[in-house]
């Protein structure tokens, strides 16, 4: 169990280590990297010698660049160890850090709460579904949710909008006033926790938890609908139902915590997907989160920027994959079963 | 006639086989088949629209923005130009490249898959954690992050695509090839003494064509989801696709003149059909060559 664990943590610091690794060839070593064409362009356009220029890159990206390569690398891990990225390229000053610190919340926000209505939902749904497998409705949601489950999420994102904020219906407006729902909140309320904050907030991220909600939905409710038909079939519940055990009881206890496993490993797999499509919801909606950041730190060549919002995105996804595992030990007492058999002989 | 009858799948040669596998699949599945006829209709679209429906070159101001009309069927964009042609001819670019990009992928993916199956021990070991790693590591922003290093095409973004996905399709490939390995007849290709390529190429890959095929629609499908969305980010350059249209569509403020939302609409209905035409089809080639899934 212990050593289970033990091991999956080193792969977790060995994935961050890739990425730093990956990130610092892009940076440092690349043929026309970034430093390099930096000094280049010093030297080039402002006619400075190639030293100055190198102690301004210094200054800039904060490496050591008359050290050798192998020194800066160490010296870049440290850094990277200590969440130190340096400083923004396009607003010189501030920090890597504070930025992301500032934009990640809302991500989480807008991210958490889609995965955790679709979870709540997709689950209900998809167990229910696999009880009633002969009604009518049954065909239909499971095609609504394969439809979902395959389309793109900026798709869904985009008849989102146009459902919500474009079409009038005849009333004359819109559902939601769409041309004023840019960024997390409007401009005249205070932020604090205050009804008419929250429910601005609340307001603002209506279409981005949508959108996360319902493309994950219908992953879901299919995959829960497969693992708990499969599980109906089982010995175990057949025998619980013989026992004349509550309905709700058998669903919960006996086909709910089984039907669970397979989604948890899908979960943690899924959440990727879901990070880096936060990238283009984000910019559909205007919504000020860490993935519009990337994407204007990427168009405006800010590189510590995106540096660190690559590593923090990674390592929160390598997180959440470890915290996966641990919850999968939990549900599932086999693998405990397992390793103590190997572990004895 | 009575000759043909009476045939069986397994008499006729490998490669007809194959093929009469696919197209009984998709012709005895209802949703597979509507799947192949949107796939057939696309294709068709992107092979003749260059000669019917050329797209207009020339921008006309005299109708800029127009709903749908009898002159234009589904309106005019923001140049004035017909949208139904930018239709016609906007699928063909995502068709070729998310082609390109699943063979290329499927050959990586399956080749290193096969390999470290067959090999085993400590190289299958280290193959299996270094996917695992790879798996973990945000694709999409890894894209992205790309497009300021690299000036990503349309044929940069194939290779650099075909080689992010190796890993979803090595794990898949390795535990298929396996459960295969276990097979009698592979076994006597081993005691035969035929070289492991011999046993990979000739003996494992024909029996997982079924199995390929399948993910190749899948790696197809995850290749349009890149390419449009970086499209629509503006990190690929803007050349005739219906990822191009929603983001210039997009950039121009369709969102607020209903009168031309099917500029915005129309390509994304049309990314929506081609993928899920691709899902249909590999869910009927996952029912006939995977049968204990059937119901």
């Amino acid at each position: 169990m212990v050593a289970y664990l033990v091991k999956k943590l080193l792969k977790m610091l060995f994935t961050i280590w890739v990425v730093t690794t990956l990130i610092f060839v892009l940076i440092r070593m690349m043929p026309s990297n970034p430093v390099d064409r930096y000094i280049e362009e010093q030297m080039v356009v402002y006619g400075i010698g190639y030293e100055e220029a190198t102690l301004r890159a210094q200054s800039l990206f904060s490496m050591e660049l008359d050290e050798p390569i192998w020194k800066q690398y160490l010296s870049f891990l440290s850094d990277v160890a200590n969440f130190d990225f340096g400083q923004s390229l396009l607003s010189p000053g501030v920090d890597v850090m504070s930025i992301i610190a500032a934009r990640l919340p809302w991500t989480l926000f807008t991210v958490g709460m889609g995965l955790l209505l679709s979870f709540i939902i997709g689950i209900s749904v998809g167990a229910l579904m696999a009880m009633k497998r002969d009604r009518w409705y049954e065909p239909v949601v499971s095609g609504f949710a394969s439809f979902l489950s395959a389309i793109p999420d900026f798709l869904i994102a985009i008849f989102l909008l146009l459902i919500f904020g474009v079409f009038t219906y005849g009333m004359g407006h819109t559902i939601i006033p769409i041309t004023s729902l840019r960024g997390n909140y409007s401009m005249f309320v205070t932020p604090g926790w205050n009804a008419g904050f929250i429910l601005d907030v609340l307001l603002h991220g209506l279409l981005p938890i949508l959108t996360y909600m319902f493309s994950q939905l219908g992953i879901w409710i299919l995959l829960m609908k497969g693992s708990t038909t499969s599980t109906l079939n089982t010995d175990y519940v057949q025998i619980a139902k013989v026992r004349g055990l509550r309905q709700s009881t058998i669903l919960v206890n006996y086909v709910g915590r089984n039907a669970m496993l397979p989604i948890v490993t899908e979960f943690a797999m899924r959440l990727g997907f879901i990070i880096g499509g936060s990238l283009i919801i984000e910019q559909l909606f205007v919504y000020q989160g860490i993935g519009l950041e990337l994407l204007n730190a990427t168009n405006g060549r800010d590189y510590p920027l995106m540096q660190g919002i690559f590593l923090i995105m990674t390592s929160a996804i390598v997180l959440c994959n470890f915290l996966a595992e641990i919850l999968y030990v939990v549900l599932d007492p086999r693998i405990k079963l397992k390793k103590k058999v190997r572990e004895n002989g | 006639m009575a000759e043909k009858v009476y045939r069986t799948l397994s008499s006729s040669g490998r490669a007809q086989r194959f093929f009469r596998q696919i197209w009984y699949a998709i012709s005895h599945d209802r949703v597979g088949m509507i799947g192949f006829v949107i796939l057939a209709v696309i294709v068709v679209l992107s092979v003749i629209s260059p000669a019917v429906f050329p797209v207009d070159v020339e921008s006309d101001p005299s109708s800029i923005l127009q709903g749908p009309s009898a002159q234009h069927i589904l309106g005019t964009d923001h140049l004035g130009r017909d949208i139904w042609c930018q239709i016609a001819n906007g699928g063909r670019e995502l068709l070729v490249l998310s082609f390109v990009t699943a063979v290329l992928g499927m050959l990586i993916g399956v080749l290193i898959g096969a390999f470290s199956a067959v090999v085993g021990g400590r190289f299958d070991e280290i193959m299996l954690f270094l996917a695992d790693v790879w798996l973990s590591i945000p694709r999409f922003p890894l894209l992205v992050v790309f497009s300021a290093f690299f000036t990503l095409n349309n044929t940069t973004l194939a290779l650099v695509l075909a080689i992010l996905s190796w890993a979803g399709i090595f794990r898949t490939v390795r535990s298929e090839v396996l459960s295969l390995k276990e097979r009698d007849y592979i076994e006597v290709a081993f005691m035969q003494g035929l070289s492991l390529g011999h046993i990979v190429i000739k003996e494992i890959l024909p029996n997982m064509m079924g199995f390929l095929a399948v993910n190749f629609t899948l790696l197809m499908r995850s290749t349009i989801y890149s390419q449009v969305g970086l499209v629509f980010l503006g990190l690929l350059p803007l050349e005739q696709n219906w990822g191009v249209m929603i983001n210039l569509a997009w950039t121009q403020g369709v969102i607020y003149n209903p009168r031309t939302i099917l500029y915005l609409l129309a390509p994304t209905v049309m990314i929506c059909l081609l993928i899920l035409s691709l899902v249909w089809i590999g869910k009927a080639l996952e029912d006939v060559f995977n049968p204990s899934l059937r119901k």
